[in-house]
């Protein structure tokens, strides 16, 4: 079966999650036998590990003559406006920038042809409204010059790609939902995004969600059919040992992280709250707020009233190596997202032997047992689980040793192996 | 004759509150009246109530052919007289009927008989006691929590006095043996031992209403022809279950009233069975042989082993932190470190933390309060924090810090014999002229003297090691040291005592110095007098 896939990002250059689960899924799908998959990114730098799949940078797609005339067909795609910043996976400082940057700047529309070939950038920029488009137009060219049996996008990003390959080819559709809007804005949801999430989930034959509360988003926000939106689970790579590192330790303090974008999403404020309360009650502890966003200034000033500067550290964005690292560091990890479709952090750090406690309000709650599960907003809750794996070692070392166990059993061969089931579906229908 | 015994278990375990680890040290209220409240009054009409009206009814009806035995842990009495008194009441009145038996079991509902012998007697002392008060009845047959049972348990129990004990019929331990005769305890085996019949018991308690199963709907005959097909041989059928299986495992709708009702009729129409209590069986019939049962096992889940208790390493860690504070709760005297201590050890606490409900839900999920082991454990822990706070606290209050005292007394020891060395040492300078006559002394005492001095040494010993770990006492040794320096440095033999004293941590240190004194005693009596009364007030 060959699958043509549209991403956004493929790594090493990747921003978030989207980049590592398509990674690790087209791996998974690529020891089935049977499954070869074209994937799409908009830009290719040519470093990417192509061992599983045939990259295809859009950019360097050069479009026909042809296409010109289809291109009325996109007017709709062409023309929205980029009227708002709110980005997915944005690259927290970038996006600052953009923000900055993006004051009083006219809005452009399309530029369509640069000499038969079209730019991208493949990052989440100002003219991501823009790259979508044209990465739908390039669609249409790859749809054209491969042979394939089914066409998989994975979020918003490329679901007008997917759209525009499904209509010129016929083949059916596919759509994975990483995240929706709803959980990305935390409930202000851009109108343009929603347009393009539910165009997307409409024209689809079948949409995989990462997790059933993602699944009921699906359903409850967009007014999807329950039966055509199935839930396959995320699953981790197997940790490397070069990444497996032995932090060196400057101080005798446990150390409880929270690691991820300090965005609302993400419910930074609520760890703020609870390392308050254990502090409260101890003293040989450290809070770490790994990351950056929208939010740091505002938990910077807030760990600073709270009086806790002295025990709460911040340490900006943290890249590649430094990630392991401050796993490799921590006693407890937390993650009290308000809406996490799915949260693969988590068992990054169940592998590197860290006890984790995570809101229910994520979808790998769904699928882990030896994790505390908190809802985001009982901070006193989380403190309690905070205090709890670090007091009572029996605790912290029974949860370590079991969640290794049942992460290294989430596999990709395994999502990989329904998702595979999906494509049947839809290829027989 | 055969006989069939019927017994059930009634047990609620009083419910712990959200307690964080904030409350550890402030408030000292560990249970949640709420939920309890809420529970027990609502399994007290469905299930209690009703089911000992049938009782009632029965007896009346049947006298006492028809016999039947409860056992009523401590901790669902403690919660009948607070939120249900009727409950007690209709137990009293079945109580004076003579259908009736009640055993005896720990008051907790505890898993003791696992951790503590002491322990175990004191609650089963309790338990009986309470069991006096309210039903007027001493219990002759024993049964422990969740049936938990081997042979150094059964041991034990024999001694306290019983004459039987109940446990299951696991299918592991009797292997091709029935569980319907009577057995006795392998270390003494004046101890009968009563097997459950689980096959049988749990035909009513689990698969009663369940619609599933081949045999749905159960009638009363056609269990009764079950009784039929038991071998000629055997002598009595053990039943036993919970009593919220009438009304709340098995609700009322699914006729399991009707059932009870009817069943006792049915038994005495069609077929040759008597009803008897366990104390009955436990005389009547003879044991067929001994119950070889080196491991604990329980009524418990499909292994029937004790893994639901203490299976994992959280669940054991704690109970070995519980039962670690035995002695200093005891220690305390105080009646609500005690009450707590009572209701801490109940065996439901231990239950939630098992991480079995991972595979067998249902079971262990029920009535849980907790969202999981895991937050079941750190709840748990929180209060046994802040109970080992306040023991800790109840004991320096009485007896101070019992160490801190113990040294302090030898420091006193020590000030004295100093001053006894000064006054001796004064008195010899004073009277120098009194070394020739005692010449002739000095040699037999100088034979005496290493003997004593070697006392000296493990005395000496003992005092170093009090001192080192409290730094208070090292220094109130240092001005003891230099006091007697000061007096030493007055005479060059008496420096030589003293010095022995202030390098007396140093044990090498110390022989030298010591066995120099013996050397030199002899020739110079002014030493051997100060050494003397050194080597006695040692001791």
């Amino acid at each position: 079966m060959k699958v043509l896939m549209f991403g956004w990002e493929f790594p090493p250059h990747i921003s978030g999650g989207l980049g590592t689960a398509c990674y690790g899924l087209t791996k998974g799908l690529s020891h089935i036998s049977g499954t070869d998959i074209v994937f799409v990114v908009p830009k290719s730098f040519g470093d990417e590990d192509q061992n599983s799949v045939r990259l295809i940078g859009a950019s360097e797609v050069e479009i026909s003559e042809k296409l010109v005339n289809v291109e009325g067909f996109f007017k709709k795609i062409k023309l929205i406006e980029v009227g708002s910043n709110i980005v997915p996976y944005t690259d927290p400082e970038e996006y600052m920038k953009i923000v900055t940057a993006y004051a009083g700047k006219q809005v452009e529309l399309i530029n369509t042809q640069v000499k038969g070939k079209l730019k991208f950038t493949g990052k989440y920029g100002a003219d991501l409204f823009q790259e979508i488009a044209n990465y739908a137009l390039v669609a249409i060219q790859i749809a054209l010059e491969n042979n394939f049996d089914v066409i998989h996008a994975h979020d918003w990003l490329t679901y007008p790609a997917g759209i525009a390959a499904h209509d010129i080819s016929g083949k059916p559709l596919v759509v994975h939902v990483h995240a929706t809007d709803f959980d990305r804005s935390g409930g202000n949801v851009n109108p343009s995004v929603y347009q393009i999430e539910k165009n997307g989930f409409e024209a689809a034959d079948r949409i995989i969600a990462v997790s059933n509360l993602t699944r009921n988003t699906v359903i409850e926000k967009y007014g999807i059919a329950p039966e055509k939106v199935v839930t396959v689970y995320n699953a981790v790579e197997p940790i490397s040992d070069e990444e497996r590192l032995i932090a060196k330790r400057g101080i005798n303090d446990k150390i409880v992280t929270f690691l991820g974008r300090i965005t609302l999403q993400k419910g930074p404020e609520y760890f703020i709250e609870a390392a308050h309360r254990v502090l409260q009650r101890m003293d040989n502890v450290r809070f770490v707020m790994a990351g950056s966003g929208d939010m740091m200034r505002r938990m910077i000033r807030r760990a600073a009233r709270l009086g806790i500067t002295d025990k709460f550290h911040f340490t900006g964005f943290l890249r590649g190596d430094d990630v392991y690292q401050m796993f490799a560091l921590s006693d407890v990890y937390v993650m009290p997202s308000i809406s996490e479709p799915f949260g693969i952090s988590p068992l990054e750090a169940m592998q590197s032997n860290v006890p984790v406690i995570i809101s229910y309000q994520s979808g790998v709650s769904e699928i882990l047992k030896h994790a505390i599960k908190v809802n985001f907003w009982d901070i006193d809750a989380m403190a309690d689980a905070i205090y709890g794996l670090l007091n009572y070692p029996a605790l912290s070392e029974f949860i370590r040793k079991y969640g290794k166990e049942e992460v290294d059993n989430l596999k990709w061969e395994n999502s990989a192996i329904q998702v595979r089931q999906v494509y049947e579906s839809v290829v027989s229908k | 004759m055969k006989t069939i015994c019927f017994y059930f278990q009634v047990h609620q375990p009083l419910r712990l509150r959200r307690y964080r680890f904030f409350d550890i040290g402030n408030d000292h209220y560990y249970y949640d009246d709420y939920t309890n409240e809420s529970i027990l009054r609502k399994i007290a009409d469905r299930s209690y109530l009703p089911a000992n009206k049938i009782m009632q009814g029965l007896i009346k009806e049947y006298g006492s052919r028809f016999k039947v035995a409860f056992s009523i842990s401590g901790m669902a009495l403690d919660q009948f007289e607070l939120y249900a008194p009727e409950v007690i009441e209709s137990f009293q009145k079945l109580a004076k009927t003579d259908s009736v038996e009640f055993l005896a079991e720990t008051y907790s509902h505890s898993l003791v008989s696992l951790a503590n012998p002491q322990e175990f007697k004191s609650q089963v002392d309790a338990h009986t006691q309470k069991i006096y008060d309210l039903f007027g009845r001493k219990p002759s047959v024993f049964r422990n929590t969740e049936l938990i049972y081997s042979d150094e348990i059964g041991a034990q129990v024999g001694q306290l006095g019983f004459k039987a004990m109940i446990t299951e019929g696991a299918k592991h331990v009797l292997g091709w043996k029935s569980p319907n005769y009577l057995y006795c305890n392998a270390i003494n085996p004046r101890l009968k031992i009563l097997l459950r019949n689980f096959k049988l018991s749990d035909d009513i308690a689990f698969r009663f209403s369940d619609q599933g199963w081949s045999e749905y709907p159960l009638t009363t005959e056609r269990y009764v022809s079950w009784l039929n097909q038991m071998d000629p041989k055997e002598d009595n059928i053990n039943v036993f279950m919970d009593y919220e299986t009438f009304g709340e495992h098995q609700k009322a709708e699914s006729g399991i009233f009707d059932f009870l009702k009817a069943l006792p009729r049915t038994i005495f129409s069609r077929s040759r069975f008597h009803f008897a209590t366990p104390s009955e069986v436990a005389e009547r019939f003879q044991p067929v042989a001994a119950m070889n049962v080196p491991y604990p096992i329980s009524w418990a889940d499909e292994e029937r082993d004790i893994t639901a208790w203490l299976g994992n390493e959280l669940q054991q860690s704690t109970f070995k932190r519980l039962y670690n504070l035995v002695d200093d709760v005891y220690r305390t005297n105080d009646k609500d470190i005690l009450r707590d201590w009572k209701n801490l050890q109940t065996g439901d606490h231990f239950y939630y933390m098992s991480t079995k409900m991972f595979s067998d839900g249902a079971v262990h999920s029920y009535f849980n309060p907790y969202d999981g082991p895991y937050d079941a454990f750190i709840n748990f822990n929180n209060v046994i924090s802040d109970f080992a706070l306040r023991v800790e606290k109840a004991n320096t209050a009485l007896y101070g810090d019992t160490e801190v005292d113990k040294l302090k007394i030898n420091l006193a020891e020590k000030e004295a014999l100093i001053k006894e060395y000064e006054s001796l040492l004064n008195k010899s300078s004073l009277k120098p002229k009194l070394k020739v006559m005692a010449t002739k002394k000095a040699t037999t005492k100088g034979t005496k003297a290493p003997a004593k001095t070697t006392a000296k040494k493990t005395t000496a010993k003992k005092t170093v090691k009090a001192a080192a770990p409290k730094k208070t006492t090292a220094k109130k040794a240092a001005p003891k040291a230099t006091a007697a320096k000061k007096t030493a440095a007055k005479k060059t033999t008496a420096k030589k005592v003293t010095a022995k004293k202030t390098t007396a941590k140093k044990t090498t240190a110390r022989k030298t110095v010591a066995k120099k004194v013996v050397k030199k005693a002899a020739p110079k009596k002014a030493v051997k007098k100060a050494a003397k009364p050194a080597a006695n007030g040692a001791k």
